[in-house]
């Protein structure tokens, strides 16, 4: 690869923030049309390092220098950075979701005619874009009514809008399903091929060994190494062993389950939408969770896990119908959240910073969030056991803060989630929901994640986990329901259960239950 | 230099919220001392001051509940007309009803009540925003007032008037100074040297290091000047005055207040809906509950107020409280709450309120006509906060924020804030 020629180098960048150091001394060469991934532990810095290269952090505000295409660039906003012809799409995606897709692609760069927006040509033009990367939707479409994936495809369409030269993108497949995350390699496959550079920042490691050229490995904001992908042999292990300074033998924790009596039980659950009250998102769903075990809920995204899981935990989501909940042999009726809390159940959703978190808080606020019942004596809350909980939280959990008075806005995506952990696990659930517990979680710190429900299986909860990665609920997981359309459609039991099998039962309507 | 490092840390972005109640007081009396010079000493003589908190009183109590409503990420425009409504309403109830006052004010805090359930009812229960709900309430209760009181002033009885023109008494040995407001400045100073203390032993309990024992000696000398000082200034009034009535109602509500606000569920509930309401939901908060408390609970402060201003002018007009609804929003965003809701203290609005007070009352001393007095505030509102809203951005220290908020340390980094749409319980989208 050496004799092509270099589009990027980041140079000894180091960039501070009040009491963190997030980079020192990274070093980024990225040659013209390959695809570059970035790889690194929760909070290695890897989004700091796209966001000073993308202007979010603007020259001045780090140390060190950027050559771009031959010359040092001083970005002093993003918007400087795009007209250079670089675009990051940020892990959260910054679309406007009561807006049109072709709006959103042309937010801010709207085709003009005589002063007024060409709203003609704004469609004509989005149209091409869409085809681009593969979107097949009527740009009219709100960007609320369209899926995760798709919304992706609107980002990256608006990367276009731009003429990109280098396009960053930061966890792009996190949130995505397999066929959509295949669909958006294949897209960067093909920019390759037109000689259009990108970034990537990705857990997912199995996709960065199959679409990466090179991998650069940051450890606490320092750069370990660069790899050639196809030089140097890399697989997943090897990233694994840069990302974590060790060898990781294993993806799970040993554990034996000592799986105890049914204790939690739902029963013929049936749940509408909340707006377009004829359909419905529950179809007579039933399931069982007893002591100790892991029980995993595979299915497509849109197949109902979620709602299924937030119906539950309180009528959080919908319209109830009909249905029973039975805890410890009797009848509980959770109407409310709080009643669910009361209960012993905890829900971890799937979105932290849309739902999981107040950005505003603090470590210390949020851990307590759902129960300060503990920490309140004759009506007052006591700030020392607050504090004492939540640093122990974040000992155990290793949550990487340096106190527990940080803002959570300021960590890392994979601390975020330790932080929404806590807050469940400090409300002493018997039954833990996890929805997609390990999204945009490094390899490490997802054993360390399964590490921590088995351990809470262990002491006796029930613990149910969502999730789209088949891998992880094959490993984890003592028992596997499908769900398809809002139905169960199969349950699996660990020994049973294979990708193909699970694959086949979470695609076909019809029930073809293995107990 | 690791002493200033040390007295900066500690006064400015420290971590003990004692620490930044201290800087909040040094930020008002820089604005005082400023008045103080360029008015020749006017601003700080005792029947100015003595004034000063009594034409104010009624707005602070106003900023209390206004911070609490934007906070939990709504906004109230109706407290001005509540007031005045419940001003008739309770005017009209010892003159032509001859209910004795002290039941008089109970039935003007029922008023308030009522008032508050009726928006409550629409901005919680509805899904009516409050911008609109308290909008029409605006219309409403000052139509209310005009209504009832025939567009006429009804005065109020003698008793009555003690809470918005009444002093603490006179009594004791003669000290040359009012015994009562010694006794309250006295307590005022122990409470201060024992909040320190007790913010030491919390610190400490959370295995962290408390400030240098310096700094905190040197925190409380200057509170207890502070306080060592207005209460002189109080206490030597003219005879007959001293600390006013008003205030005391005032100090009682900072006080329970703050404590509402900073160490009970409810006050933290009210923090985590203005931060993201549907993750407050998700942790078991009961979201409709808290929007009509606050609602309500403004309308029932806005009664009181009212009450208050009646009190002080002798008479129900309709034209009370006309305006006030700026004056307490302006306070509650000069002392550093958000406007999307989630940020902001008790402690904050009222320097807030009072930095407005004292601009006003010292622009008054030197002769400034209204019109341009309204110009220079309603600069300030918007410098005040342009500067608090830059500096934010930067990552730098804000100046307001940082000192006055109680257990939220800093903001969500700027650069990349996420679209409001985020914010928002897009609940049609979920996946799973
Ligand atoms: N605005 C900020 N203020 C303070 N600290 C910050 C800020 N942004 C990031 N950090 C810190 O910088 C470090 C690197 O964060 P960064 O977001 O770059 O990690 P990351 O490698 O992208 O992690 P993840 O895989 O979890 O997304 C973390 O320790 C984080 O807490
Ligand atoms: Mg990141």
């Amino acid at each position: 690869m050496s004799d092509v020629p270099i589009l990027l180098e980041m140079r000894s960048i180091t960039k501070e923030f009040p009491g963190v150091k997030a980079l020192s001394d990274v070093n980024l060469v990225v040659r013209a049309g390959e695809i570059h991934a970035i790889c690194g532990e929760n909070g290695a810095g890897k989004s700091t390092l796209m966001k000073v290269l993308s202007g979010v952090y603007p020259h001045g505000s780090y140390s060190g220098q950027i050559v771009y295409q031959g010359s040092e660039s001083k970005f002093s906003d993003i918007r400087a950075s795009e007209s250079a012809g670089i675009v990051i799409i940020h892990q959260e995606l910054a679309l406007i979701p009561g807006m049109s897709i072709a709006e959103n692609i042309f937010l801010g760069n709207e085709p003009r005619k005589r002063g007024a927006i060409d709203w003609k040509a704004a469609n004509r033009m989005a149209l091409d874009l869409m085809a681009r990367v593969g979107l097949q939707e009527d740009p009219d479409t709100l960007i609320k009514d369209i899926g995760v994936g798709k919304q992706q495809l609107v980002e990256i369409a608006k990367a276009f809008a731009k003429d990109v030269k280098l396009l960053i993108l930061d966890e792009p497949t996190a949130a995505l399903n397999e066929a959509d995350s295949r669909h958006l390699l294949d897209l960067l496959r093909g920019f390759r091929s037109r000689g259009i550079t990108s970034i990537m920042i990705s857990h997912k490691l199995n996709e960065i060994e199959a679409i990466a050229d090179q991998i650069t490995i940051l450890r606490d904001g320092r750069t370990v190494e660069t790899l050639d992908v196809k030089a140097d042999g890399v697989d997943e292990d090897r990233i694994v062993r840069g990302m974590v300074g060790r060898e990781l033998s294993s993806r799970f924790p040993d554990h034996t389950p000592k799986i105890g009596d049914v204790f939690f039980e739902v029963r013929n659950w049936n749940v509408r939408h909340p707006i377009s009250a004829d359909r419905q998102v529950c179809k007579n769903e039933s399931f069982v969770v007893r002591r100790g075990e892991i029980v995993g809920f595979a299915g497509l995204m849109g197949a109902g896990r979620t709602e299924l899981a937030m119906s539950v935990f309180g009528r959080s989501y919908g319209v109830y119908e009909s249905g029973t909940i039975i805890k410890d042999g009797k009848e509980i009726v959770l109407k409310s959240v709080a009643d669910a809390i009361d209960n012993g159940l905890a829900y971890v959703s799937e979105d932290r910073k849309a739902i999981g978190l107040n950005l505003l808080d603090d470590i210390k606020t949020s851990t307590v969030a759902a129960k300060l019942s503990k920490i309140r004596h004759h009506g007052v809350l006591n700030e020392v056991e607050e504090y004492q909980a939540a640093e122990a939280y974040r000992k155990e959990l290793r949550t990487k803060a340096p106190t527990v008075d940080e803002g959570v806005s300021k960590l890392s995506g994979g601390n975020q989630q330790k932080v929404v952990l806590a807050k469940w696990m400090f409300t002493d659930p018997d039954l833990l929901i996890l929805d997609e517990p390990t999204r945009g979680i490094d390899v490490g710190a997802k054993y360390e994640i399964y590490g921590i429900i088995q351990r809470l299986a262990d002491q006796g909860k029930g613990v149910v986990v969502i999730s789209s990665e088949l891998p992880e609920l094959i490993g984890l997981c003592d028992r596997i329901y499908t769900v398809f359309e809002g139905a169960i459609t199969g349950e699996i039991a660990r020994a049973d259960a294979t990708p193909e099998n699970l694959m086949k039962q979470m695609t076909s309507t019809k029930k073809m239950a293995t107990r | 230099m690791s002493r200033l490092k040390d007295l900066q840390k500690n006064l400015f972005g420290g971590t003990t919220s004692n620490a930044r109640q201290f800087g909040m007081i040094f930020t008002l009396v820089a604005i005082v001392l400023i008045f103080q010079v360029w008015t020749n000493g006017l601003t700080l003589r005792s029947d100015n001051l003595i004034a000063l908190f009594q034409q104010n009183s009624y707005i602070l109590i106003l900023a209390i509940g206004m911070l609490m409503v934007i906070v939990a990420g709504h906004i109230d425009l109706s407290v001005g007309s509540v007031a005045a409504f419940a001003g008739i309403l309770v005017a009209k109830s010892m003159t032509e009803w001859d209910l004795p006052w002290p039941v008089a004010i109970l039935f003007g805090l029922a008023i308030g009540a009522i008032i508050g359930a009726w928006q409550g009812f629409w901005v919680a229960y509805v899904g009516v925003p409050a911008f609109i709900v308290t909008l029409a309430g605006m219309l409403l209760f000052r139509g209310g007032n005009q209504f009832i009181g025939n567009a006429n002033t009804i005065p109020v009885p003698e008793g009555f008037r003690e809470i918005g023109s009444g002093f603490l008494p006179e009594f004791g040995p003669n000290t040359g100074y009012n015994n009562a407001t010694l006794l309250l400045g006295l307590a005022a100073a122990v409470a201060v040297v024992w909040r320190e203390l007790r913010a030491r032993n919390t610190r400490r309990a959370m295995d962290a290091d408390p400030a240098p024992m310096w700094v905190s000696i040197l925190r409380m000398a200057i509170m207890v000047g502070v306080i060592a000082f207005a209460t002189l200034r109080f206490a030597s009034g003219r005879v007959g005055t001293s600390f006013p009535i008003s205030g005391i109602i005032l100090l009682v509500l900072v006080i329970a207040y703050s404590f509402y606000t900073r160490n009970t569920a409810g006050g933290r509930h009210i923090y985590a809906v203005g931060g993201n309401s549907r993750a407050a939901e998700l942790s078991g908060v009961k979201l409709k509950r808290v929007n009509f408390f606050v609602m309500m609970n403004m309308s029932v402060l806005a009664a009181l107020a009212g009450m208050i201003f009646v009190a002080r002018s002798a008479a129900s007009g309709p034209q009370d409280g006309n305006g006030w609804e700026l004056d307490a929003i302006a306070a509650v965003f000069i002392g550093g709450a958000a406007v999307a809701g989630g940020i902001g203290t008790i402690s904050g609005s009222i320097v807030g309120g009072l930095v407005m007070a004292v601009l006003n009352n010292g622009l008054q001393l030197e002769g400034v006509g209204t019109d341009k007095v309204q110009i220079i505030k309603g600069l300030v509102l918007l410098l005040a906060v342009a500067i608090d809203v830059y500096n934010k951005s930067q990552g730098r220290f804000s100046i307001i924020g940082s000192l006055m908020r109680p257990f939220r340390r800093d903001d969500p980094a700027a650069p990349v804030s996420p679209p409001d749409a985020e914010r928002e319980p897009a609940k049609a989208a979920v996946s799973g």
